[in-house]
Order: structure tokens, then sequence, then C-alpha cells
């Protein structure tokens, strides 16, 4: 608890002792009324003044003016008829519990919230002379060696130059399983080092790092308002002056007819019903948890790795009926690899070797993913004479025999007969002494995940997925097939996507949202045409991420399931909240004028929606 | 120019209706306050005197939220 919580517990436990005390203390008339004033003063006086300044700033219509004229009016007619001070005292008192537990709910999981984005390294390790010196990351140059003790965040993106160990990425991608490092790899700032000693080259400065991003990105989450927001601001506009004049209609109106039709005028009958109206009016329920709910469903998303930028965002996701994939790095790895050897002479093995050994020095991404399948160091000097003929291939020596490898241009120039493939993907041809020794067919690799997350989108009501890509049209074929996807179109340019993406966009209905997903590399135009653009795994592309919506920390295509599901459970949240709060105070405010309701029922009818919809909004949170 | 500030508010529509009077305050070009991490990012416009235009800031603020601070 906050120090103002505690003093506001202490104020409800004050008065409600008080108030109890009071109840027997048999006094009457004016020094009664001011022997109870003092709970209540000291429960309300900060209403009353923010009622005071807000009339003051001409913002008059807030709750705190609301429970001032409900609670000042009771005390009136209890004051005049010799009545129950009690009632308003509890008023107060209720507002005040509820005000109390609704700030404690709040700050407590805004708290958890911040923890989890709580990524900020505060220093770098650098050794001098054999001594380890924390140092500002921000100061620290790019190609500086700092080291990383387990325990610590990396601070700023680099290349592990010493060490093994294990990370843990969770901060960034939500994932739970650490990742293993060593000499070589590529690590993010923002991971925790659990296990070993490592040191690393820096690629980057701090402000262009990873971790730097993404709390630029988190802090600047731009409280861009949705549609459910909006209406909730403007309907507490609009709806507390009419409550308030209702009321007073309520008070006054009733009574004059009374006494037109020379009936007994019962002021204090009505006016006690109008102040009771007014209580059980008051919006906070609405305008308290309509916000708390989207606050609470963008920092669940975000501890899931699922970065969105706005609520309003949320709210278009929530209504998305179209996916439109781009292939390469969203669906499929974006990495070559070989995926099959054929009409081999030598083992698969042997001719993969080969080949690798040919083509090491080219910096073609065929040779290395040759280099990857093979796994091993190359030894150069097994390879000789290397001749590289531009857009045919490599003619080489390897361990004395000539090795010539490349597409079918290559083999017709040398007049080597060959086989052609019916596989997908790019075919390299290879020929040893002359002789056809079979072909690699090297294609790109599908991510395990992306069946999943097609068939998690259908279950979760999407209706229809697209998948745009530059690649051949066998290729695109084959993947859609693959994993599900409605319709593909292939061999786009980059301007086709986005001409294919409007054609997409104007023959949906209006309420059907389109939601593009890309890797970022190339889809900042589409990113920004789409209803929503998600980009993922983009910490790489600051374009992808200005221009997407939402960003995704990893490249899993299953998160955009998860996304839309957050949005969905986020949304159903808000609809519940402004349903059953409504419904509610619609029928208090019914019984309440026909004077069924006291005043205790009123302020259970406020406080209690309140706390319910502030506990229901919380539910976003874990999402 | 961005800057950020440090600020303390209760409830998420206060949030709002701050970052609303920030937005209006003049010389501000514009501004987020996000009520998860209690931050308040203004940008100022081109010329404008940070200090006294955060002065204003605050005031307004306090008009619509009085509970509110922000650490200048």
């Amino acid at each position: 608890m906050t120090r103002k919580q505690r003093k506001n517990l202490t104020r409800i436990i004050i008065s409600a002792v008080l108030m109890v005390v009071l109840h027997f203390i048999p006094v009457t008339g004016l020094f009664r009324f001011a022997l109870y004033l003092v709970p209540y003063l000291i429960i309300g006086y900060d209403i009353i003044l923010k009622a005071l300044k807000g009339i003051k700033n001409r913002q008059v219509f807030d709750e705190n003016f609301l429970m001032t004229v409900a609670t000042v009016g009771a005390i009136a007619i209890a004051l005049i008829d010799e009545g129950d001070y009690v009632e308003a005292i509890a008023v107060m008192l209720f507002y005040q519990v509820g005000e109390l537990f609704q700030s404690y709910a709040v700050g407590k999981s805004r708290k958890n919230i911040s923890a989890l984005m709580d990524i900020r390294p505060d220093y770098a390790n650098i050794e001098v002379d054999g001594n380890l010196e924390q140092v500002d990351p921000d100061e620290v140059e790019i190609g500086t060696v700092i080291v990383v003790q387990p325990g610590e965040k990396v601070p700023i993106d680099g290349i592990v130059t010493e060490g093994v160990s294990s990370l843990n990425t969770g901060a960034l991608t939500g994932e739970s399983l650490p990742r293993e490092v060593k000499e070589g790899d590529e690590v993010l700032s923002g991971c925790i080092n659990m296990t070993g000693v490592i040191k690393i080259r820096t690629t980057k400065d701090f402000g262009e790092s990873t971790v730097s991003k993404i709390l630029d990105l988190v802090e600047n989450a731009s409280s861009r308002k949705s549609k459910s927001e909006d209406f909730i601001s403007k309907f507490a506009k609009i709806y507390t002056p009419i409550v308030c004049y209702s009321a007073l209609a309520l008070a006054v109106l009733p009574p004059v007819i009374n006494l037109i039709l020379q009936n007994t005028a019962n002021w204090g009958d009505w006016i006690y019903r109008a102040l009771t109206f007014l209580i059980i009016s008051c919006p906070c329920a609405l305008v308290v948890s309509v916000p708390l709910t989207f606050f609470a469903g963008i920092g669940g998303a975000s501890k899931q790795g699922v970065l969105i930028k706005g609520s309003n965002y949320m709210e278009t996701l929530s209504k998305s009926k179209i996916v439109v994939f781009d292939k390469t790095g969203t669906l499929t790895r974006g990495v070559f690899e070989v995926n099959g050897v054929h009409h081999n002479e030598l083992e698969d093995k042997e001719l993969i070797e080969i080949a690798a050994l040919a083509e090491s020095a080219s910096s073609h991404p065929i040779s290395k993913s040759l280099q990857s399948a093979y796994g091993k160091e190359i030894d150069r000097s097994r390879v000789s004479d290397i001749q590289e003929i531009s857009g045919n291939g490599v003619l080489a020596k390897v361990d004395g025999k000539e090795v010539a490898i490349g597409n079918g241009k290559l083999m017709d120039r040398l007049g080597i007969e060959y086989h052609d493939c019916h596989s997908v993907g790019t075919i390299v041809h290879i020929a040893i002494n002359g002789a056809y020794a079979g072909h690699i067919v090297i294609s790109d690799v599908v991510k395990e995940t992306s069946k999943e997350a097609i068939a998690a989108m259908k279950k979760s009501g999407i209706s229809k997925t697209v998948m745009l890509t530059g690649d051949a049209e066998k290729v695109a074929s084959q993947v859609a097939k693959e994993l599900g996807i409605d319709e593909y179109k292939a061999e786009l340019l980059p301007a086709d996507k986005v001409s294919r993406v409007e054609e997409l966009l104007s023959e949906k209905s209006e309420k059907a949202k389109l939601v593009f997903v890309g890797d970022g590399i190339n889809d900042a135009p589409v990113l920004s045409r789409a209803d929503i653009g998600i980009a993922m795994g983009a910490m790489g592309s600051d374009a992808a991420i200005e221009a997407a919506d939402v960003v995704l920390m990893d490249d899993d295509p299953k998160k955009i399931a998860k996304a839309i599901k957050i949005s969905r459970k986020c949304l159903g949240i808000v609809y519940q909240n402004i349903a059953f709060a409504l419904i509610v105070k619609l029928v208090c405010l019914v019984l309440g004028a026909f004077g069924i309701t006291n005043m205790w029922a009123a302020i259970f009818a406020d406080v209690g929606v309140t706390v319910i919809a502030v506990l229901n909004a919380i539910r976003a949170l874990r999402a | 120019m961005k800057k950020t500030y440090k600020i303390e508010v209760d409830c998420a529509n206060c949030a709002n209706l701050m970052e609303d009077a920030t937005k209006k305050t003049e010389g501000v070009a514009s501004a987020v306050v996000n009520f998860m991490t209690q931050k308040m990012i203004v940008e100022f416009e081109e010329g404008a005197d940070v200090k006294a235009v955060m002065k204003n800031v605050l005031k307004a603020c306090k008009k619509v939220e009085p509970d509110c601070e922000i650490e200048l």
C-alpha cells in the first residue's frame, strides 16, 4: 500500500468507529448534528474539496459532485427531520472503501506489468586491467567487449566472443525455454544470462539495441483511444448532466404536482429519492473499468511477447476476419536448407561434402546452405582452381577431381546430360570429371508452428487466410497446400502486394478487419495499408516497427493467433462491464425513482458494481 | 524535443484526462501519458521554454485531476 492508501484506510476506520460510537450517545438537536459532522468530514473532506474545485474550474459534473450533493442533501434532510445521519456518512464511507479497493487493485496490477517490463539494464561490465568495471551502457562504444555474469542482463546487442551459457529470453519473447549460446552467436540485449560468464563484442549502441527499442515502444504505446473508450468518455460527459437534471426534476416536480393537486407535497420523501437516484447513477464503474481493461490487456499481451501499440488496435484486432501473410520469413524460415539429394551415384553425404567444398569460396546463400548441411569445418586445402561462372555456377578441383556445380545452364554449357527435378526449390546439379553425379534440392523451410498457427486462427473465427509472395508459383502452391491456406498469389513485386491487399480490402465488408503479417523486410507499405499490420521478429527493422500496429517480439506465427485471442478476450471484458454496469444501474434507477430502494442499496449498487467491474477488468492481465 | 517525466496518477481515466489537458497546453506538440509505467512523455514545440511549458502542464493537469503529481 502506498502512503496515500494507508492514510485513506485510517480515515475509513476512524470515521467508521466514530459512527458506531455516536450511535450510542444520546444527544439531540444541533449538538447531535455537530457530532455527526465530525466523521462525515473526516471521511468526505477531500471529495467535497474536489467537487468545489470542479465547480471553480467549470468541470462541474463528476462523481465528486454527485457524492457531495447526495450526502449534503441527506444530511440536510436528517437535520430538518431530526432523522438519521448515518446514511450520509455511510455513503461516503463505502464510496471511499470502493476507491481504496480500486486504487489498490489497479496499483497492484500495474506493478505486475511494469515489473515484467523492467528489462532496462543499469550497467555494463568492462574489463580494465583484469578488473571488471561497471559503466553506463550509454557510454559503451560499438566493438567494445563487455562481460556478462550469470544473473545479469545483457545490456547491449552483440556477438559472443568467449564463453558458453544459456540465456533466458523471456522478457523479449515470452518464451520460457532458455536459449543456448556459444562463441560466435548473436545475443540480444534484454536477455538474462543464466549459467556461465560470457564476453560479448557489442555490435550496436545502447540506444539502438533491442532492449532500448522495446522499452521505447512500450513506454510510447500511445493511448490512441479505442472507440469503446471514446464512447465511455463521451457518454460520461452527457450522462452525468442528464442524471443531475433528472434528479432535480425528481426532487421538484412530483411535490409541485402534489401541491397543485392539493395533496401533501412530501418534499423530504422526494428529495431523498432524488439523492438515491444520484448515488446510483455515478458512472465510476464504466469510467474506471473500461480504460483499465485496455491497459491490462495491453500489459498482458506484452508479457506474451505481443506489443500492441494502442487500445484502438486492440479493438480492431479483435474484429479481424481476414489474415494476409507474407511467405518468406513469416510462414517459412527464410533460410534455405538442403531438402533432398537425387539421382546421385555417390552417398548423399559425400555429394554434399564435395558441393560444399567446391562452393566454399562463394558467399551466395546457396553456398551457405550447402556448408551448413555439410556441418563440418571446410578444409580449404582440398579445393583449388576455383572458377566462378556468373549466373551459372562454379568450376573447381576438389581432391584432384574436376567438379562442376551449378544450374542447368552450366550443365548445358559443359555438354553434360542432366536430370531435371520435379521438386520445388533451387536445383544444384553436380558433375564430377565430366560425368553427371546428381543434384541437390535447396528450398526454404516452412516453420514448424506455421500449420498449427493457421489451424488455430481458423478455429478462433478467421474466415479467410491469404498468402502473398514474390516466390515462384510452384513453391507458393506447395506451401499454401501444406499449411491449409485458402488463397495465395505468387510472383508478386512489393508494389503488387499493396495493390492485392487493397483489392482484398475493397472486397470485404466494413466490419471484417484485414490483418497483414510480415517479417518487416520490404513490408512497411503493406503493413501500414492494412487495417492492422503485424510485424514479427521485427526487432531488427526500424521501418517495420514504425509502420506496424502490433509487433511480435519473436517470429513464431502461433503468436498471431494468440494476439487475436488476447484482443477478443479484452474486448469481451469491456462489453461485459459496460452491459453489466448499465443494466444494474438502470434497474436501480427505476427502483430508486419509485422509492423502492433506499440509500444503502444505492451505495451498494454503485460501489459493488465498480468493484466487480474492476476485478473483471484485471482478468485481462492474464492473457 | 522529447522529455519523459515521472508522474503519479491513480486511475486510468484520470491519466487520459491528463493527456488531453497536456496536449492542449501551449508549447506542447504532442503528449503521451502511460498509466502503466506512470510516465508522461511530452514532445515540445520548437523553441518552447520547457520549464515554463511544464509549469502550465502541471497546472492544467491539476485542474482535471487534483490528485496527480508530475515530477519536474
